[in-house]
């Protein structure tokens, strides 16, 4: 359902999750469809933007800014980190990460509340971001495909994460806002230990 | 005297090298760091005396479907052959040791060896070797892949040991029997499945600190509390929030089952009316379309069905590899003394809603996003702390001496919630294996 035909009681989306209904669902397959498309070279300066964007989230991630990272998300984003390989059909499999609204509020809250074990002592992480592509689809969202390297130090560890991202993200005003940040691990599927570091 | 130490006691009845190592009240560090321990788990606790668990039925869906597993550490095929009947088999070819199989699971009649290309059929059978004349005269069946001894499902639950002698594995699951059969027929068909992806979770401790923590209603207060935070954001206290009210107190409690299994019982704390289950746990993504779609459509039946996306609340731990968790199943899988992988399936069932299974699946995410985490954090804290080697010891002494705690109901022990009667009972289990004294 759209944000704006909301009930009002269910407007405040970092609360509630009405919108999350099965239109919600569809409009993801879409989405992984076009980012699975071949597109054509940006121009320079869409270029140039997108990977600004990518870096600028990252570096909010990376300096521990959880609440600044969840504001550049939109009312009913998904931040999502799939098991199976390209997302599976998240409707019949469960995902590493599958955060609507709320849950990634939840997540963000939870980081922070400073009794998370697993996050004691904190990730460090430093994110690397290449192979920018961007297109702009039919409906005026930014599509975003890029591929990450992300080193992660935590207790005595040192771990290497890589994968890519795709990203589709809406205006808003002179900015952009996270509709679905899509985070595919090389090895999604396989062994993992401690995987509540930020994407 | 505690209804624990009446009954017979096999750590009391023995004196060898485990007697100093397995007391009644603790249990020593070396159990947890020694890679000799471990070398001898992995044969005797893991398959060797009795029953582990191997695979799910539901991973070898048709004939000559297979999957690829551990059985301790020995790499074991799970095979249907061509009439569906079930096979486990070492994924070691007969001939020089390389696995004959590098799929994790797909269809197969017969696995050629990559290596020199001896072929097996899919119950093992030797069928042939490239250029036999370099054998004289072979004998095929003596060649075939090591074959585990037995091989049990129960309700499609798949386990394997290679003790010919061991008793049935119905007979085995004894009183954990009907908890699983509680678990499964929650399920409208009687059945769930897997194949809903599986998180593939890794710790750098030893196995037993995840079997420990399974029957462990003493942690969720503390290990748990950034869940039990979150939890309240918005202000209710939501799911496991009752184990911060002095647990022992509340209506949640433990059983020990006998041969090692136990069960945490926690739908007391949810009371009885349908509903219960869902209107106690955090809110999932869709939450609040789903749930209204479910009322329109399904009236009176939606509370059953809302229940279902849902955990059964009940915490079934079958020793010493199988934890059944909410709607999961959590396969311990020790990859080295100081390493485990603990594999979550998640799974889904028929006859619901696809509404229903929706929220299943994002129900299924919570505990392993949000909880496992921390606990799994403070097991490998555990394996630091346990390379201390004037500390000797490991407790499990709580409710040893709180004679009021324990009772006998239908032949099985239940306790309070914290009581650490979980991991007396699964050591002596334990012991009877280590002693090959199963039989």
């Amino acid at each position: 359902m759209r944000l704006s035909a909301l009930p009002p009681q269910f407007r405040d989306t970092s609360a509630h999750s009405f919108h999350a209904d099965a239109d919600w669902y569809d409009e993801l397959d879409s989405f992984r469809a076009l980012l699975a498309d071949d597109w054509p070279a940006a121009p320079v300066e869409e270029w140039h933007l997108a990977q600004s964007f990518l870096s600028r989230e990252a570096r909010l991630v990376d300096e521990g800014r959880f609440n600044d990272w969840l504001d550049l998300f939109a009312g009913d984003c998904l931040y999502w980190v799939p098991v199976t390989a390209g997302g599976g059909d998240p409707r019949r499999e469960v995902s590493h990460a599958f955060d609507d609204h709320r849950r990634l509020t939840d997540r963000v809250y939870w980081l922070r509340t400073g009794l998370a074990y697993s996050q004691i002592p904190a990730s460090r992480t430093r994110h690397a971001i290449t192979n920018v592509e961007t297109v702009v689809d039919p409906e005026g969202r930014r599509l975003v495909r890029s591929t990450f390297v992300v080193h992660e130090f935590r207790a005595g560890v040192a771990k290497t994460y890589a994968g890519w991202y795709g990203h589709v993200l809406l205006p808003h005003g002179d900015d952009w806002l996270i509709r679905l940040k899509m985070v595919n691990l090389l090895d999604s599927e396989q062994y993992h230990e401690n995987l509540t570091l930020v994407f | 005297m505690t209804i624990q130490e009446q009954r017979p006691a096999a750590m009391a009845a023995r004196i060898d090298r485990w007697t100093d190592l397995v007391r009644p009240d603790r249990v020593h560090r070396t159990l947890y760091t020694e890679t000799q321990v471990f070398a001898e788990e992995m044969v005797k606790v893991f398959g060797g005396e009795s029953w582990v668990y191997l695979a799910h039925e539901s991973q070898l869906p048709q004939p000559n479907a297979f999957v690829s597993v551990r059985m301790g550490l020995r790499p074991v095929l799970v095979t249907r052959d061509r009439h569906g009947g079930l096979h486990a088999i070492f994924n070691r070819c007969a001939h020089r040791a390389a696995t004959v199989c590098r799929e994790e699971s797909g269809t197969a009649k017969s696995f050629q060896c990559p290596y020199h290309g001896w072929t097996f059929k899919n119950n093992g059978e030797l069928v042939g070797v490239p250029w036999p004349q370099g054998y004289g005269e072979m004998d095929r069946a003596e060649f075939g892949l090591t074959r585990v001894t037995r091989v049990e499902s129960y309700r499609g639950f798949v386990f394997g040991t290679m003790n010919a002698d061991a008793p049935s594995v119905e007979e085995w699951l004894g009183h954990a029997r009907p908890w699983l059969d509680h678990w499964l027929d929650r399920a409208p068909e009687g059945e769930v499945l897997l194949g809903s992806a599986a998180y593939r979770m890794g710790f750098r401790g030893n196995w037993k600190l995840a079997y420990d923590n399974a029957g462990d209603g003493y942690h969720p207060s503390f290990s748990h509390r950034s869940l039990l935070e979150m939890a309240s954001r918005m202000g209710e206290s939501k799911d496991m929030s009752y184990f911060g009210r002095t647990p022992d107190d509340g209506p949640m409690v433990s059983y020990s089952l006998g041969n090692g299994h136990s069960v945490i019982d926690q739908r007391p704390a949810h009371g009885d009316e349908p509903g219960s289950f869902w209107r106690n746990q955090r809110p999932q993504p869709g939450r609040e379309f789903f749930e209204e779609s479910i009322r329109a459509e399904h009236g009176d039946d939606a509370d059953r069905l809302l229940d279902l996306a849902i955990g059964a609340q009940i915490n079934l731990s079958i020793f010493p590899n199988l934890l059944i968790i909410g709607n999961q199943i959590q396969v311990i899988e020790p990859l080295a003394v100081d390493r485990t992988q603990l594999t979550w399936h998640a799974t889904r069932i028929g006859g619901v809603p696809d509404e229903v299974s929706i929220l299943r699946m994002r129900t299924q995410e919570d505990f392993p996003a949000f909880g496992e985490p921390d606990d799994q954090a403070n097991f490998e804290e555990a394996q630091r702390g346990l390379a201390a080697p004037e500390a000797e010891w490991i407790l499990m002494n709580r409710g040893l001496d709180v004679t009021e705690w324990q009772s006998l109901v239908d032949g099985v022990i239940v306790t309070a919630v914290t009581d650490e009667l979980h991991m007396r009972s699964y050591y002596d289990e334990w012991l009877r294996r280590m002693r090959e004294e199963v039989r």
